[in-house]
């Protein structure tokens, strides 16, 4: 197909350019391999974890959970507890029942969707196995432990419910009084029936995506602390902006007396963009004890409750005309939404509503998604949130449809997708992509992986019958990121706008502080504003310094989450360095004794057009703060601060590539190539972007081959460990071949596109592609996830799919 | 109640510590050490590896009155004078081998420890040798790469790369 090239893999590069991490000379900041500001304090231990914050006095919150998937409580009695050496308190849910309010959420998607109270501890009745029914506070952790013990609960057991297409039939037993039935949320565009009218191929799938735990490296911790009339909450959150309003509406305590800070915060992915039940409570019981109070979670705690992502049934119908052309598409989705309707829970497979049509151009669509409500933690934002699912469903379809025509998969594709000479193109889903080059990032991507080649290995080894046959997996993604325009969010019934702030410091003595909206927990966001800035301003990369996640001191923002932070926090910081540059052009003029008009900025200094007269910007911030000769009517600052709302979504895309050994004797599977060129637009940190499709790629894999949160028949949480969870280690995973194309996008003026998914996105339908291309000389058409070796050992031996 | 002698990073701290303490909660409640942080509590993520008498271990499975009278290195004492990272720090740090960067104390301490027994290991024993230490954010590609420059400067430098070993009268 395409002659095998020289791989100039991101890596090479990076390490042959970028030893130094500078930039050459005369070469700007953004786009080098700049290493991480970030990495001094985590290499060294100098953390600021939230579980790190010890203060006087503080007293340490535990809490009872429910054993029970779904009961009525119908005693708590703490008083044994209350008794024992070092505990202050211990509460049930009846005792914080007039101040805790209900957990919110942000999104209800339809007028008529089943919005239940969410008590952040149960009073009457808990509706999965873990929820918290009473806390315990003391001295230190090892006695609010022991205590736990003493706390008494009676439960009287209600039935569980677990299966979401039993929990919709007529007769089945309710998680809320009003159904299990949340809502129904419809969307289509084109003649869909006309388009399976007579189609020539119609390929029907269910796939199941199965129920995973984000399983950030750092378990939640909070603390929180009041003086009696202003409070201080730490927590390790994505979200500290959207916390405070939250907390604001939920507790009563007025938004201008919370303090939000979310410290060094130990990865995310999703599952940290959450209003917790942990939070509020540990506000409440400042308030109540006057002390400070700390909670962390065990991480068997946190597999039970932190939510978890995923979990969809999806029923599936793509039309085509026999040469493969796509005519339409049906995606029939059931949601299990758990037990409650967390802060985006409802809009997670929403998200994904846009994405089913891929990268490819069809005629027709129609989408329904069902959300169903079972007793089980609830589910919301995930790596990917809605977009893996969506993804995964188009790959593996265009890999069956393949299968069907005997066509080649990537041929197939080729059909089909977008051309590069197409763009600006509008979806079927009615979304307009503003770029994208699916040509060059696919021919590169095979020319990588060595395509042809071992096409013709696995064509070897089927001749042959050998028991290890090689699966070749095709994923040609793209995803929408960046979240998110705010018309759109409001379209959509979301709560909140998609904008972002950032504002610009010029200090006196010429160093930059920049304050963005944005969160960062691991996306290394100081080095690369540092970069963008240094750009923006021609100043020193080592003089910017970035502030963020404290609501004192980043006042305002939408925090960090769908791959937002760079294509819409990072255009805010672009956009306030022009103000400043504005600002500081008025002032350089008046010292420089020329019109405004006449004065150019180039390389740090502002000149005259034509002359030598010339002030380096950092003269120009010190003259603004001295003030004692400015233009009339200009005020004594450079800082300046912007508010940048989108107006598209993102569209990086990329071909990954997966080629698996899969042992038909033993069901073990082995991947021997894994290959990605993704399209991210233009790049200000390269390292940092491969970072970000590694680590993407490796939770995509992961949903493939190894992680699932399995119930058991009463709906207690199997894995609650992670030696019942199977989160990969290094010897679990292969090398990651990465390479990139750039096609700017045009709906900023960075030209760049989210990554932050990217890889979660594409990588699961490649992995499970490449296995069932294994297994189809055995009739396999699907494997379910994860694909497990006893899973491949009964699809290999009929007892499969 | 029992007395320990237990010497952290260079320094010797006497403690009356419970029999049931853990090594992870004197090191981080106790003594402040809070650079090694918990991220489970069944020893599978690694990210409280501290070396003990020089050799790495989880310090969630140790008792603290199992350390008396022992030396523990955390990744706060690995930097020589407290600013001359050791070359796996530093090696971490060239091959971006962390994001959020929770799972690194334990990581390069573990890295560290792989090296004592095959300094200069293959990608697959740097793998295999990393299996108790999970990474959420990076793939572990990185990691890798890590390790073996880490190796390759410490096989340069075999004093920095004592460094993880050393005892109080070094300091």
């Amino acid at each position: 197909m395409t002659e095998e090239i020289d791989a100039g893999m991101v890596a090479r590069r990076i390490a042959e350019d970028g030893d130094l991490s500078e930039p050459a000379p005369g070469r700007n900041e953004v786009g080098a391999a700049r290493r991480r500001k970030e990495d001094a304090r985590l290499v060294t231990g100098r953390t600021r974890w939230t579980d790190n914050i010890q203060l006087p006095g503080m007293l340490y919150v535990a809490f009872v959970r429910s054993p029970m998937a779904h009961a009525r409580v119908t005693r708590v009695d703490t008083s044994a507890a209350r008794a024992m050496p070092g505990v202050v308190a211990a509460l049930s849910g009846a005792d914080l029942a007039g101040e805790q309010g209900s957990l919110p959420c942000a999104w209800p998607v339809t007028e008529d969707i089943v919005l239940p109270d969410h008590p952040p501890m149960a009073v009457e009745e808990v509706r999965y196995a873990g929820e918290a029914v009473a806390c315990v506070i003391a001295t230190d952790r090892y006695k609010a432990a022991d205590a736990l013990e003493a706390v008494e609960v009676d439960y009287e057991p209600l039935p569980a419910v677990l299966d979401m297409v039993k929990a919709l039939e007529e007769g089945s037993p309710k998680v809320h009084e009003a159904g299990n039935r949340s809502y129904v949320w419809k969307f289509g565009t084109g003649d869909v029936d006309a388009a399976f009218r007579d189609a020539p191929v119609v390929i029907e799938r269910t796939y199941v995506q199965q129920r995973l735990i984000p399983s950030a490296m750092e378990p939640r911790a909070v603390v929180a602390e009041t003086d009696g009339d202003f409070f201080t909450l730490h927590s390790s959150t994505q979200i500290p902006h959207i916390l405070r309003i939250m907390l604001a509406q939920v507790t009563g305590i007025p938004e201008h007396k919370l303090r939000v800070v979310a410290p060094d915060v130990g990865g995310g992915f999703g599952s940290k963009l959450q209003v917790t039940a942990e939070e509020v409570i540990l506000l409440l019981l400042a308030r109540r004890l006057g002390k400070p109070v700390k909670w962390t979670e065990s991480r068997s705690e946190g597999n039970l409750t932190v939510h978890h992502g995923r979990d969809q049934i999806q029923r599936l119908a793509l039309a085509a005309d026999a040469d493969g052309r796509l005519r339409g598409l049906r995606v029939d989705l059931l949601a299990d939404m758990g037990a409650y309707l967390m802060l985006v829970t409802p809009g997670i497979p929403i998200l994904g509503a846009f994405m089913y049509n891929g990268i490819y151009k069809m005629d027709a669509y129609d989408f329904t998604c069902t959300g169903v409500f079972t007793t089980k933690m609830p589910t919301d934002a995930y790596r990917g949130a809605g977009r893996p699912e969506a993804t995964f469903a188009i790959e593996r379809l265009m890999d069956e449809l393949a299968d069907e025509l005997s066509l080649d998969p990537v041929d197939l594709r080729r059909r089909n997708w977008i051309g590069h000479e197409e763009f600006p193109y509008t979806t079927v889903a009615n979304l307009t992509y503003d770029s994208g080059n699916y040509e060059a990032a696919t021919d590169r991507a095979l020319a990588v992986f060595g395509y042809d080649k071992l096409r013709a290995e696995q064509a070897d080894r089927r001749e042959r019958g050998e028991p290890v046959q090689l699966g070749i997996g095709v994923s040609t993604y793209t995803e929408m990121c960046g979240l998110a325009p705010s018309r759109v969010l409001g379209s959509l019934s979301y709560g909140a706008g998609g904008w972002e702030h950032a504002s610009v410091r010029m200090l006196p003595t010429g160093k930059v502080e920049v304050v963005t909206g944005t969160s960062p927990h691991g996306q290394g966001h100081e080095t690369a504003w540092s970069q963008i800035v240094a750009d923006a301003l021609s100043v020193p990369f080592d003089d910017v310094s970035v502030i963020h996640g404290d609501t004192s001191s980043s006042h305002k923002g939408m925090d960090t989450y769908g791959s937002r932070s760079l294509v819409v926090g990072g255009i805010a910081v672009v956009q306030a360095c022009d103000k400043v540059k504005e600002k500081a052009r008025h002032i350089a003029a008046h010292m420089l004794e020329a019109s405004p008009d006449d004065v150019e900025f180039a390389g740090g200094t502002f000149r005259v057009r034509g002359t030598d007269a010339a002030k380096t910007i950092q003269e120009v911030a010190l003259a603004a703060f001295a003030a004692h000769d400015l233009p009339p009517g200009v005020e004594a600052s450079l800082d300046s601060e912007a508010t940048f709302d989108p107006e598209n979504f993102s569209y990086p895309h990329g071909t990954h590539l997966c080629a698996v050994e899969v042992d038909t004797e033993t069901g073990a599977t082995r991947i021997r190539e894994y290959v990605a060129v993704d399209d991210v637009g233009n790049v200000v940190n390269p390292m940092i972007v491969e970072g970000q499709v590694h680590g993407g790629i490796a939770q995509g894999v992961a949903q493939a081959l190894f992680e699932e949160a399995v119930y058991d028949a009463e709906g207690n949480l199997l894995t609650t460990t992670m030696a019942d969870y199977l989160l990969p280690s290094a010897a679990d995973l292969p090398e990651f071949t990465t390479d990139r194309t750039e096609t700017p996008a045009t709906s900023n003026p960075l030209g760049v596109k989210g990554v932050g998914e990217a890889g979660t996105i594409a990588s699961t339908p490649a992995v499970v592609n490449a296995i069932v291309d294994a297994l189809r000389p055995f009739g396999v058409k699907d494997v379910p996830m994860p694909c497990t070796p006893e899973r491949v050992w009964r699809a290999v031996h009929g007892g499969g799919s | 109640m029992t007395r320990i002698n237990v010497t952290v990073d260079g320094v010797t701290y006497e403690e009356d510590v419970e029999p049931r303490l853990l090594l992870v909660h004197l090191l981080r409640d106790r003594l402040g050490r809070t650079g090694t942080p918990i991220g489970c509590d069944t020893s599978n993520c690694g990210a409280c590896t501290v070396m003990l008498e020089g050799r790495s271990v989880k310090s969630c499975s140790v008792l603290a009155v199992q350390v008396d009278g022992q030396d523990i290195v955390t990744v706060e004492g690995l930097a020589s004078g407290g600013t001359d990272w050791h070359p796996m720090q530093r090696a971490f740090h060239e091959e971006h081998a962390l994001q959020c960067g929770y799972c690194t104390p334990g990581m390069i301490m573990a890295a560290i420890d792989l090296l004592k027994d095959d300094p200069d290991p293959s990608d697959e024993a740097i793998r295999k040798g990393l299996e108790g230490n999970l990474c959420r954010c990076t793939g572990y590609t990185n990691i890798v790469r890590a390790v073996r420059r880490g190796a390759h400067s410490m096989s340069q430098d075999p004093e920095a790369a004592a460094a993880g070993a050393r005892s109080a009268e070094e300091l």
